[in-house]
């Protein structure tokens, strides 16, 4: 197999099309008390993230919106992801996220544990797509700061 | 294959020549292949892509250059560079003579009347916005009326939506069809006294619908409005005349036409640019200059300050010259063979929804491959070596009319053949695998 197929496995992984099929938290939050906009123009990527925070933890999460396989999943992750955890937990797995797209490959063994998150290590191979899989995590991180502007990453 | 084979007895002369360099041998030519057989002479094609062979279909963005432009700009820096017009030294006499001669060339490949018509700008978008500043702002009253499509570049919607704010002109939308054509009658409602301009694409870049310009300038000039064309998608792939179109401005890119970026071609009647105020002040587009008062050269100087793309305008002439020692009727006859040939083959895929499927077309495939998006899409086809476009196509009002966030796009150039589309179909098909949504054909 040639390097661009074994990459291209790596980033279209059965977990995210499964997610991509069947986003999870893929809902409206009524009693949300943060919420942001994300929108990607260019690629035409668009979400709502909806959190409901209880004693700075992300009691629930869920998104609404539309986008390519990589930017549904991840976002679709995301909220599983943080559901339960402490804010800062979420912005530090935000900040881990980030740097597992970005920045240079390192023994895994040294890197923090992504969980299910890992699947996304091989958008580091695709560099057009990593603001896809990044989109509803800044979303997130301007839901808990209550920014206004919609987020987006290109 | 015969009517594909009957289509090219018909619209290819059988005198037409082969080009300049020979092409490599093959095995089994096809009909279409053997028609047009053009990719040796451009050197990147030959360029593996993820150690794929390369499948450039993305033409419509920007085509590839052979090698008779890439030695011809190179060949100018060697022996011919120096700046041009006013130079008593022999190398700036000779550079000017070359530039000069480069307006000859373009302004007999597009038919225009004179050479001093043709003006020499970045691109079509430079040319479009020259148009918008120094006509328009000229011309232009509250109340005044700009007529466009729903299928325009943003380069012929933003330039026009400035202008609206400067001058309080109206900017008015014709509609299309869900086939992507013009609705006509809308046209002719939307056309009334109040209408100063029509700026109209020649060809769609995102659905390759073909305008029928001629008709709409005769009806523009019944009541008056002048008639810009975006000629960008149109002058590579069949025979532009501006006098047989009978448009007003005529607007085109030379990377789009095999030459250099960063230069392109505004071609405007002699009478109306005479008439029209400079819009960038500086060297070059004057004639005197007194902190007093200033008077302008005569055009096309006055809309060419500064030292232009000199290089750029000897590998757009370069360009003219290897398109035209081909043939742009046989060009364009080579293309609609393999765009009847790529629609039938992309109809085919169980699940594709062709989007711009008008009557008149030229040689651009916009797609929609049911639950993969064009972006997933784009990546996975770029994995086989297969260069598609994805996204809005610079069409964003196009996407919106249709419902869609975007598009994938294959847009077809003379160097193109079966291999490409199959290598497409074939592309298509993988990612249908890799997404589990391959359904067998009907």
């Amino acid at each position: 197999m040639s390097n661009i197929d074994s990459n291209l496995r790596e980033l279209y992984q059965e977990v995210i099309f499964d997610h991509n099929r069947k986003p999870r938290n893929f809902h409206p939050m009524p009693d949300a008390d943060h919420h942001a906009d994300g929108h990607n123009p260019l690629c035409g990527d668009q979400l709502t993230v909806y959190l409901r925070i209880e004693n700075d933890v992300v009691a629930d999460a869920s998104f609404v919106g539309h986008g390519c396989a990589i930017s549904t999943a991840s976002a679709s992750l995301m909220t599983e992801a943080i559901k339960g955890k402490p804010v800062a937990e979420a912005e530090a797995l935000f900040h881990n996220f980030h740097a597992m797209l970005t920045d240079a490959p390192t023994d895994s063994e040294d890197g923090p544990d992504m969980g299910k998150l890992a699947v996304f290590a091989g958008v580091r191979e695709f560099p057009a797509r990593v603001k896809c899989a990044t989109l509803a995590w800044h979303t997130l991180h301007n839901a808990i700061i209550g920014a206004k502007a919609p987020a987006r990453t290109e | 294959m015969n009517t594909l084979s009957d289509a090219l007895r018909q619209n290819v002369p059988n005198s037409a020549q082969t080009p300049a360099r020979a092409p490599a041998p093959a095995p089994a030519l096809t009909p279409i292949s053997a028609t047009l057989n053009v990719a040796a002479d451009f050197p990147i094609l030959a360029r593996p892509v993820h150690g794929r062979r390369l499948a450039y279909l993305d033409n419509g963005a920007t085509t590839q250059k052979p090698e008779a432009v890439i030695d011809a700009e190179a060949r100018f820096y060697r022996e011919s560079n120096a700046n041009i017009h006013r130079g008593v030294h022999w190398l700036s006499q000779h550079a000017t003579d070359l530039y000069e001669a480069a307006r000859g060339t373009v302004q007999r490949f597009i038919n225009a009347p004179r050479a001093d018509e043709i003006v020499f700008t970045r691109g079509t978008t430079e040319a479009i916005n020259l148009v918008a500043y120094s006509w328009g702002r000229a011309e232009l009253r509250p109340g005044d009326e700009i007529l466009i499509t729903t299928m325009e570049h943003h380069s012929n919607i933003v330039p026009w939506q400035l202008l609206c704010d400067h001058t309080g002109a109206v900017l008015k939308v014709v509609p299309i069809s869900d086939a992507g054509e013009l609705d006509l009658a809308a046209f002719d409602a939307l056309l009334t006294l109040r209408t100063r301009l029509v700026a109209i694409t020649h060809i769609s870049n995102a659905l390759g619908t073909i305008i029928p310009v001629a008709a709409l300038t005769a009806s523009a000039h019944a009541v008056g409005a002048i008639v810009l064309v975006d000629g960008a998608q149109a002058v590579a792939h069949q025979k532009v005349d501006v006098q047989a179109l009978g448009c007003d401005f005529y607007a085109f890119s030379g990377h789009k036409l095999y030459g250099p970026t960063g230069i392109g071609v505004l071609w405007g009647r002699a009478e109306l640019l005479a008439a029209m105020p400079p819009w960038q002040g500086g060297g070059d587009m004057i004639r005197t200059v007194s902190f007093e008062r200033t008077t302008y050269a005569d055009a096309p100087q006055r809309f060419e300050a500064g030292t232009p793309n000199i290089a750029g305008t000897i590998g757009l002439a370069a360009a003219i010259d290897y398109v035209s020692a081909i043939g742009i009727e046989r060009i364009a006859a080579h293309e609609h063979a393999l765009l009847v040939h790529a629609t039938a083959a992309l109809a085919a895929i169980p699940g594709i929804r062709l989007i711009g499927t008008a009557a008149h077309k030229a040689g651009i495939l916009s797609f929609m491959v049911e639950s993969i998006h064009p972006h997933d899409l784009g990546t996975i086809l770029d994995a086989e070596g297969v260069a598609i476009r994805a996204g809005h196509h610079c069409a964003m009002p196009l996407m919106t009319r249709f419902g869609i966030p975007g598009t994938a796009r294959a847009s077809l150039a003379m160097y193109n053949d079966e291999t490409d589309i199959a290598a497409l179909v074939a592309a298509i098909y993988k990612a249908q695998d890799l997404f589990g949504t391959r359904r067998p054909a009907a």
